[in-house]
Parts: C-alpha cells; sequence; structure tokens
C-alpha cells in the first residue's frame, strides 16, 4: 500500500518536474513581459510589474489587423490544402498505383527544401501574378507548403479503412463523390479534424513566407513580431509582450484542442 | 469557407475605406486624386517617433495617405532588396542605409533628390553623411538620422581604479586600462565589444580595427588583404583584449546584447556606434545613465583613415508609381522642421541625430545632450571616402561599398569569432577567410573594369 | 471546429457530377493529383532553371548560361560540407533526444497523477511558439552567460556561468530545438500510449513482468509506427532549421552551426546570387531524397502495415 503510495508520489512530483521545465521559458516570456526594460535584462524575481510594454506595442501596431491576417491565412490554408489532399489521399489509398509510394516520398522530400532557396522563383511567379501582400497569395502558399503532410497524414488515416465498406458503398450505387462525402468523411472524421489543427499551427508559425511575401495589408502577426524584434535600443520586454499576445492565441486554442487533436491521431496513424 | 470570409472581409474594408476617403475628400474639397504611399522603415527609437508623429504630415496633407511597414533591420534589408532588384514594386519609400544607396544608384533603382525645396536647406546636411547618399554628383536618398563610433567609459569605475580617459585614446593605452578595470569576480568587464558574427555586426568594429592599425580589405587589384601583418596584428589585438578583459558569451553578443551589458553595469569600455549615447544616457533604459563618459574612437598606428559612418536614409524606389507624394513626405521626414517637431513632442533628446549641422549649433540640444559635440566630431572624422594606409579601390567606413560584401563581411565574420572562441587561431582564421573571400571575388567576376 | 473543417471539402463541383463508371473511378481523383504535382514542380523548374544561370540580384549586368559553375562553386566551397555535416548531426541528435525523451515522457505522462491534464498542457505548450522567439527568448533570457537565468543561477551556486553559444554553438542550438519539437514527439506518442490496450498490460503483469519488461516488450514496439510519424514530420522540418541559427549565433563561430538553410541563405540573401542560391537549394532537394530513401527503408516500411 505504502509501496504504490511512493511511486504516485514519485510520478506525481517527476510529472510536474517535467511539465513546469518545459514550461518556463514560456512562463519567463510572459513574467518579461510585464517588466520593465531596464528590469529585463536582469534574472531578478522580484521587480515592479508594469503594463508599459503592452501599452507601447498596442499604441504602435494593430494587432486586432495581424492577428486577423494570421487567422484567415492560417484557416485558408489549411482549409484549401484539406481540399485539394483529400481526393488526393483517397485516391493514393484506394486506388494505388505502382508509382503512389514514389510520388508519396517525392512528395516529401519537396517539403524539405529549405524555403529561402526558392524566394526568388517564388517572388517573382508573385509579382507577376499581382499575389504579392494579399491573403490570397500567402494562402495558397501555406496550402502548398503544408500540402505533402496533410496529403501523407490523410493517407495514413485512409488506410485504416477497410475496402469493403467502400465497395458495399458502391455497389448500392454510390458514386466517387457520394463515396467520399457520405462514407469515408464520417469515418475518418477525427483524423481530418487533428491533420487541420496540426497544419493550422505549422501556418501560425511559419515566419518565412509570411515575412517575405507581405508587406502591410496581409501581414500576420509574425510581421507584427519582426516589427518589435532587434531594434537599436533594448527590447526584450517589448518583444515578450508582442510575443505573448502572438502566442496567444494559437496556445490557447492548441489547450482547448488538445483532446481533439489526441483523439483523432488515435484513430489513424499511431495505432 | 475562409477564402469567403476572406472577400467578405476585404469587401467590408473596402467599404469602409471609400466611406472614409469620401468623408475626408469632401472634408477638404481637394480636386486631387489620393495618394497612399508604403513606407518601409527599420524598428529603431527614432523611426518608431516618426511613424507616431506622421499624423501630424497627414494633417498638413490631407491627400497623401501613409501606410507603413516597421519591421526589423535584417528582415527589411532582405525584403526591401527582393522587392526593388525584381521591381515589384510593393514600397514607395524604402528606409536604407550609406552601404546601399550608392549601390542601388549605380543600378538606376532609386530616383533622385534633386530640385528640393529652397527651404529644405540641402547644405545643411552634413557634408560626411550628404557624400555618402551622393552618386555622380546628385543625392539618391536623404538622411533620416546618422551615426559614427565612439567609446563609452564608466566614470564611477575610473574613478575608483584611479584612471582617467586620455581626450584622444590610443589602443595601447585601451588595453592597460581595461586590464586595471576588469574584476570578473564582480562581473565588470574591462571592454565589451561585438563578437557576434555579421557584416554589421562585429565585422563594424572590426573593419574599422584593421583600417585603424594600416589594414584594409582589398588592394588596388581588388586582391584580398586579410593574410596581411596588419589584419594579424588587429585580429591579435581583438582577441587579446577580449579574452583578457571581456565578458562572456562575446561571440554572440550584438550591439543590443553588449548594450545590455554596459546599462546594466556589467563594462567598464565599449567601443560602438554613437546611437548608444542617446540609448545610455536615457534613465528609462539605463542603470547607468549618470557615469556614462564619452571619447572618441581609440587611434592605432594609422591615425586619420576612414572609422565608421552609417546613415539611415529615406529614398523613392523608380518603381513607386507615387513618387511625388513620396517625395514629399521624404523631404517632411529629413527637414529642420520635422527636428523641430520632434522636440515639441519628445524634447530635443529624442531628436533623430547626426544629419544636420543646424541640430548642433543650437543650444538647446547642446545643453540637454552634453555627447553631441563627440558625436559631431566623430562623424566630420569618420572619412568614408579617404584613404588607409596603403590606398583602395573602394570606399565606406566599417563597411567596403561593393555588392558582395554582405556575404563576405559575414562569412569573414564567422572565421573571426571562431578566434575568440578558441576554435582556431589568427593565422588560421585570416588564411581562411583570405582563401573563402578570393573565391567569392572570383566568382563575382573582380577585378571589374 | 471540425464542423469548419469538412465544409469545404466539396469545393470541387467536378467531382459532384453524377455517372461515374467504376472504370473512370480512380482517373476522377487524377485531376487533383496533378494540380498537385504541377504546384511542387512549378517552384522545382524554376531552381533548376536558375541554378544553370549567372543571375545575380544586385548586379543585373552578370547574366548568361552558367553551366555547372554554380555547382562546382557550392562543393568547393570547404564551408559546404561542414554545412552537410551539421546538418545531419542536426537532425539525427534532435531525433534521438526527441523520440527517446519523448517516448519516456509519454509513459510518465499516461499515468495518473494529481493535476495530470494540465501538466500535460504545459509540456505540450512549447510547440505553439514561433521559433524566432524560441530562439530569442532562450538566447537573451535563458542561456545568456550574464543576464540570462542559467548563468544567474550559476553564479549564486558560485559556479563560473556556461558561454553556450561559444563553447557548445551546436549543442545549444541542438537543445534550443529540441525544446520545440519535444512537445511535438510528446503529443504523438501519448495518443499511442494511451489505445494501448491495458488488458495486455494487466495480462503482462498476471504474468509476473516488471514495469521495464512490460514497457519494453509492450509499450515500445505498440509504439513504433507512432515513433515513425514523428521521425517522418520532424525530419521534413529539421533538415531546414533556420531562424534558431540566425538568431542564435548566425552560424559560427566559424562554421560551427552553419546548416545547408543558412548556407543557402547567405547565398540567397547577403550575397543576393541567385544562381548560387539555387544550386545549394538542389542539393538541399538531392540531401532530402537520400534522407527520404533512408527513411523508407527504415521508416517508412512500418507504415505500410
Amino acid at each position: 500500500m505504502t509501496d504504490s503510495l511512493t511511486k504516485r508520489l514519485v510520478i506525481a512530483i517527476l510529472g510536474w518536474t517535467v511539465a513546469l521545465l518545459l514550461f518556463f521559458p514560456i512562463f519567463w516570456m510572459v513574467l518579461t513581459s510585464f517588466k520593465s526594460e531596464t528590469d529585463a535584462i536582469t534574472a531578478r524575481l522580484a521587480f515592479a510589474p508594469t503594463l508599459a510594454a503592452y501599452g507601447e506595442v498596442f499604441a504602435r501596431a494593430n494587432y486586432l489587423a495581424f492577428a486577423l491576417n494570421s487567422v484567415v491565412i492560417s484557416v485558408g490554408g489549411s482549409v484549401l490544402a484539406l481540399a485539394f489532399a483529400i481526393p488526393a489521399a483517397y485516391s493514393m489509398a484506394f486506388h494505388p498505383t505502382q508509382r503512389t509510394r514514389g510520388t508519396l516520398l517525392w512528395m516529401l522530400s519537396t517539403k524539405m527544401l529549405p524555403p529561402v532557396g526558392v524566394l526568388v522563383p517564388i517572388y517573382l511567379l508573385f509579382r507577376t501574378t499581382h499575389l504579392l501582400d494579399t491573403r490570397t497569395g500567402l494562402i495558397l502558399i501555406y496550402a502548398l507548403m503544408n500540402l505533402p503532410i496533410v496529403v501523407w497524414m490523410l493517407f495514413t488515416f485512409y488506410k485504416e479503412v477497410p475496402h469493403e465498406i467502400l465497395e458495399a458503398g458502391r455497389m448500392d450505387g454510390a458514386n466517387t463523390w457520394a463515396e467520399v462525402w457520405h462514407l469515408l468523411m464520417p469515418l475518418t472524421l477525427p483524423g481530418v479534424a487533428s491533420t487541420g489543427l496540426l497544419s493550422l499551427i505549422l501556418c501560425w508559425n511559419e515566419a518565412f513566407w509570411s515575412l517575405n511575401l507581405t508587406s502591410s495589408s496581409a501581414a500576420p502577426l509574425t510581421t507584427f513580431i519582426a516589427s518589435f524584434s532587434s531594434p537599436e535600443g533594448l527590447f526584450f520586454a517589448k518583444l515578450s509582450a508582442a510575443s505573448t499576445m502572438a502566442v496567444a492565441p494559437i496556445l490557447i486554442f492548441g489547450w482547448f484542442s488538445q483532446k481533439q487533436l489526441v483523439q483523432g491521431l488515435t484513430f489513424g496513424a499511431v495505432k | 469557407m475562409s477564402m469567403k470570409s476572406a472577400r467578405r472581409s476585404r469587401f467590408l474594408r473596402t467599404a469602409l475605406g471609400t466611406t472614409i476617403l469620401a468623408c475626408s475628400v469632401a472634408g477638404t474639397s481637394s480636386a486631387m486624386a489620393d495618394a497612399t504611399i508604403t513606407i518601409a522603415t527599420v524598428n529603431n527609437g527614432d523611426m518608431v517617433v516618426m511613424q507616431k508623429l506622421s499624423s501630424e504630415f497627414e494633417k498638413q496633407h490631407p491627400d497623401i495617405h501613409l501606410r507603413w511597414v516597421v519591421l526589423e533591420e535584417n528582415v527589411l534589408r532582405q525584403r526591401v532588396t527582393t522587392d526593388i532588384a525584381t521591381k515589384a514594386g510593393q514600397f514607395d519609400i524604402m528606409t536604407i542605409g550609406n552601404y546601399e544607396v550608392p549601390i542601388w544608384a549605380k543600378q538606376k533603382w532609386l530616383v533622385p533628390m534633386d530640385n528640393l525645396p529652397a527651404n529644405y536647406d540641402v547644405n545643411d546636411l552634413l557634408k560626411p553623411v550628404a557624400q555618402g547618399l551622393t552618386y555622380e554628383g546628385k543625392l539618391y536618398g536623404l538622411p533620416f538620422y546618422a551615426e559614427s563610433a565612439m567609446t563609452y567609459y564608466r566614470t564611477d569605475l575610473f574613478k575608483k581604479a584611479g584612471l582617467t580617459m586620455p581626450a584622444s585614446p590610443d589602443y595601447d593605452s585601451i588595453r592597460g586600462m581595461a586590464d586595471k578595470l576588469t574584476d570578473k569576480a564582480g562581473q565588470t568587464y574591462g571592454m565589451c565589444l561585438r563578437g557576434k558574427p555579421g557584416w554589421g555586426e562585429n565585422m563594424a568594429y572590426v573593419t574599422t580595427l584593421v583600417d585603424a592599425m594600416g589594414g584594409q580589405w582589398f588592394d588596388m587589384a581588388w586582391k584580398p588583404t586579410i593574410n596581411t601583418p596588419a589584419w594579424n596584428k588587429a585580429i591579435t589585438y581583438y582577441s587579446d583584449i577580449l579574452k583578457a578583459d571581456g565578458p562572456p558569451g562575446i561571440s554572440s553578443n550584438g550591439f543590443n546584447e553588449t548594450l545590455a551589458l554596459f546599462s546594466s553595469g556589467h563594462c567598464a569600455m565599449w567601443i560602438d556606434s554613437t546611437v548608444a549615447a542617446g540609448l545610455l544616457y536615457d534613465k528609462k533604459q539605463s542603470q547607468v545613465s549618470d557615469e556614462v563618459g564619452f571619447a572618441p574612437m581609440p587611434t592605432g598606428t594609422f591615425k586619420g583613415g576612414p572609422t565608421w559612418l552609417w546613415s539611415w536614409n529615406l529614398a523613392i524606389p523608380v518603381s513607386s508609381k507615387q513618387q511625388e507624394a513620396a517625395k514629399t513626405f521624404v523631404t517632411w521626414a529629413t527637414s529642420k522642421e520635422y527636428i523641430a517637431l520632434v522636440a515639441r513632442n519628445n524634447g530635443w533628446v529624442a531628436i533623430p541625430p547626426g544629419t544636420r549641422q543646424s541640430t548642433y549649433d543650437n543650444p538647446e540640444y547642446k545643453k540637454v545632450a552634453p555627447f553631441a559635440g563627440f558625436v559631431l566630431a566623430a562623424i566630420n572624422s569618420a572619412n568614408p571616402d579617404g584613404q588607409t594606409a596603403n590606398p583602395r579601390p573602394y570606399t565606406g567606413g566599417q563597411f567596403v561599398a561593393i555588392p558582395e560584401f554582405q556575404g563576405i563581411g559575414t562569412q569573414v565574420g564567422q572565421t573571426i569569432a571562431g578566434v575568440l572562441t578558441g576554435q582556431s587561431s589568427v593565422a588560421q582564421a585570416l588564411a581562411a577567410a583570405q582563401s573563402a573571400t578570393a573565391r567569392t571575388m572570383r566568382q563575382a567576376g573582380y577585378p571589374k573594369k | 471546429m471540425s464542423a469548419s473543417l469538412t465544409g469545404p471539402a466539396p469545393g470541387h463541383d467536378a467531382k459532384a457530377a453524377p455517372a461515374a463508371r467504376p472504370v473512370a473511378r480512380s482517373l476522377l481523383v487524377m485531376p487533383s493529383v496533378l494540380v498537385l504535382l504541377a504546384w511542387m514542380i512549378v517552384p522545382l523548374a524554376m531552381t533548376l532553371w536558375f541554378s544553370v544561370r549567372q543571375y545575380n540580384l544586385l548586379d543585373p549586368s552578370i547574366h548568361g548560361f552558367a553551366g555547372i559553375d554554380n555547382y562546382t562553386y557550392l562543393v568547393t566551397d570547404p564551408d559546404f560540407w561542414a554545412s552537410l555535416e551539421n546538418t545531419l548531426i542536426l537532425l539525427v541528435a534532435v531525433l534521438v533526444i526527441t523520440v527517446c525523451l519523448g517516448t519516456l515522457l509519454a509513459v510518465l505522462f499516461n499515468q495518473p497523477f494529481p493535476g495530470r491534464n494540465v501538466a500535460r498542457v504545459l509540456a505540450i505548450s512549447p510547440f505553439f511558439v514561433m521559433p524566432t522567439v524560441a530562439a530569442l527568448i532562450w538566447k537573451n533570457l535563458l542561456m545568456h552567460p550574464i543576464y540570462g537565468v542559467l548563468g544567474v543561477v550559476a553564479h549564486a551556486f558560485g559556479v563560473p556561468p556556461v558561454d553556450w553559444f561559444a563553447h557548445y554553438p551546436l549543442f545549444s542550438v541542438i537543445a534550443i530545438v529540441s525544446w520545440e519539437w519535444l512537445p511535438f514527439a510528446l503529443l504523438i506518442l501519448l495518443t499511442a500510449v494511451q489505445s494501448l490496450d491495458t488488458d495486455q498490460l494487466e495480462a503482462a503483469r498476471m504474468d509476473g513482468a516488471g514495469s521495464i519488461a512490460q514497457f519494453f516488450f509492450i509499450t515500445l514496439p505498440h509504439l513504433s509506427r507512432a515513433i515513425s510519424v514523428v521521425i517522418m514530420i520532424e525530419t521534413i522540418f529539421l533538415l531546414s532549421v533556420f531562424a534558431e541559427i540566425f538568431v542564435t549565433t548566425a552560424g559560427g563561430p566559424g562554421n560551427a552551426t552553419t546548416n545547408l538553410a543558412f548556407l543557402i541563405y547567405s547565398r540567397a540573401l547577403l550575397q543576393f546570387d541567385v544562381g548560387g542560391a539555387s544550386a545549394g537549394g538542389m542539393v538541399a532537394i538531392l540531401l532530402a531524397n537520400i534522407v527520404a530513401f533512408f527513411l523508407v527503408r527504415t521508416v517508412a516500411r512500418r507504415l505500410e502495415t
């Protein structure tokens, strides 16, 4: 009895220690955001809390406009990626050819290219098509960026679905559309949702394309951060405040959707 | 769904915009078409003030609307360079350094700043600063603020150690004082310098040190001269003083990290940009504001060579479709009236420094900024077009004014950071830097006719 | 959320058309596959084209066909081989750290203890922080030897503070990147541990298997597929780590932290040598394909079943 109590105590202490250690940098960032700039460069815990950094950040930049762009672009990019990936993954999972596996891996490998290598080609392309500094442009890029991962994750989910179910549907006269929409979709919904969530998080944090392809009207929160990092002078408190504001929406969203994320992933890829 | 919401919000915004526009047009009864200009600028303090005060400009010019893109320096530089080189025309005004202005002017990417209004008083601009923005006799950008470099020191620590800073220090005496001031147990370090690799970070300072020791980047045939005794002397000095008297973490300290160290009381001396003076003097940002002393940059064996001159300037790309409106803003933001406006709102100590003689003649400015005289003297003696100990084919104080320098400077900067951490010896590092630079220059097609 | 995610899926009206013959069924999805391929091929083709051109953004006077010049210039660069090595070290080290620690933590966070859900949420949080912000926080507020938390703690104990980025530059970068990706590994692996059949574990315990034996003979094999997922997705991102290096060490000291992505960055956005950067990009794709090849042989095979 005491043995299991000790064990439980050890586990609780261990679990909380690890969690707090991992969370510490974020906690410290939030803490720093309430310091003055001179306090921010000392590691002291005792300081006079101030909202000065937040005041400065709000006065200088229209946070809501940036946040709205982030939401629109991340959701748009993820949704578009799903819209393209679902039929593709369906084809690969249920009507595979000899090339399916090669294609899939090739797609994944293109994702490993450092984006900076293709900046100029993409910039020229965007200039010609008038997509610079538009939400549409970023949505396209993000969809393209996440497509390989989304296709691959959906593919692994679809592989789990027994072929017989779809075949039975086909016997009943379901066309491809109905097959995907009415049979496959309900079965794999948690997986699709988790994939979408993952894609959403990746879009939100993407800081290369969003910085280089936008200027003002489509600029998301990563640009907002770039306007507070590393100016001449002390900036840790302001940067911490801006970062806290940029991270908060996705963090809170992540906390709430954690269960969903976990459920979806359990259904498929990791079984 | 999101596409639709994006479209709807764009529609809403357009509708809103039209309403506001209609109101403002009705209000001013101006028949002129409105112009919206996009300004790309750095997130440094002076530019933030400009953004805040620009509502005054919009009041004076109701037909010109401003959109701001404020980014950190590195991101901004890659952003505007990509844009101007591909002629994409995303920006009407760009904030660029005196490194870019002549290079871009040569490519015919910038609109010349001629026919300036008489009350702009272009002759009031400090000579070395204006010179750096001139290409074939024309200005291609107007200076917003400018900086040179000087030596900062802690008067209290000097007093305690019984030292006095000479009126014009040299590197030998600096070394001696740094040794005496260092107290590693008490986390006080005799000398703080930049060490983070980068053409605008450690190499900005190292280039001036090399010049002072009689060295330079290239000889007249564009052959790199990094493996010469002058470089060896400079880098040996740099790594020795930092190993003996420098703070830990040197190889990742840039301007900001060093500023944080000095303003939290960890450095006895620091040689860096004059822009730090205002920041160290500001009680809100510095714990040592009452103990900061100023002195000129130390000199080495070669005196009077180029030292350090940087200016942030407003320039208009030829790809802009609103060049007239853009020019109106640029002349406003770099005018005497703008400086007076900042002084009225934030006090004289907060004005963008280093551009105009009239600023330094102003008694009110001299009263609140005791470092003003040092800054003016440093800028006037920066001599970026001057010669090094041996003749050189390029211009520039703490940089080399060729497009390839950003890459070269950063790569050599990495190698030199490796000396600080003991990864390689001075001789090894310089040999590696020499061959890497020679490679890059060959690839870029030097020597050019 | 899930409802809105499924909303736009019917985007393609063409497929809504009925009368699909069984034969045409697999062909009907081809349009999306083609779009997908085209989307990837266009930048690839442009990169390939630029990689054999002399093309410098800052100097339009330099232009023309370069042949393999950009490639020879790249592979004769001494930093190039170092960058390949650093890229691979970074990849393998972060994978090992996140998978090993991730597995242990997943088992730990599967045990019941008070406040477990809150602890889980805290542990997963770093995944939501943008890389640039993470790097700035770690560099300035935590690892700085004088005003960082670690330095201050060391000072308080009378130990000389460690100058992380000078003496252990690559290790420091690995630490930051691992902090970002450990929560991701933990999240995926935790879901797998949760789906573990408790009856099986119970049976094993009846048979007298200790906790360690249970872990190695039941839990670990069960996790193999989740581990494959983690490795696959992390590899994609780890091959092009950039922000963490740019913010902390700028590739130095020396070339200790220059990886391929940073090398390409210095070609593309410092020298604006589009030709050279494109050649670097092509090499990066080649490297990615080699890595992908090994992944197929070791990891992806497991995903087929």
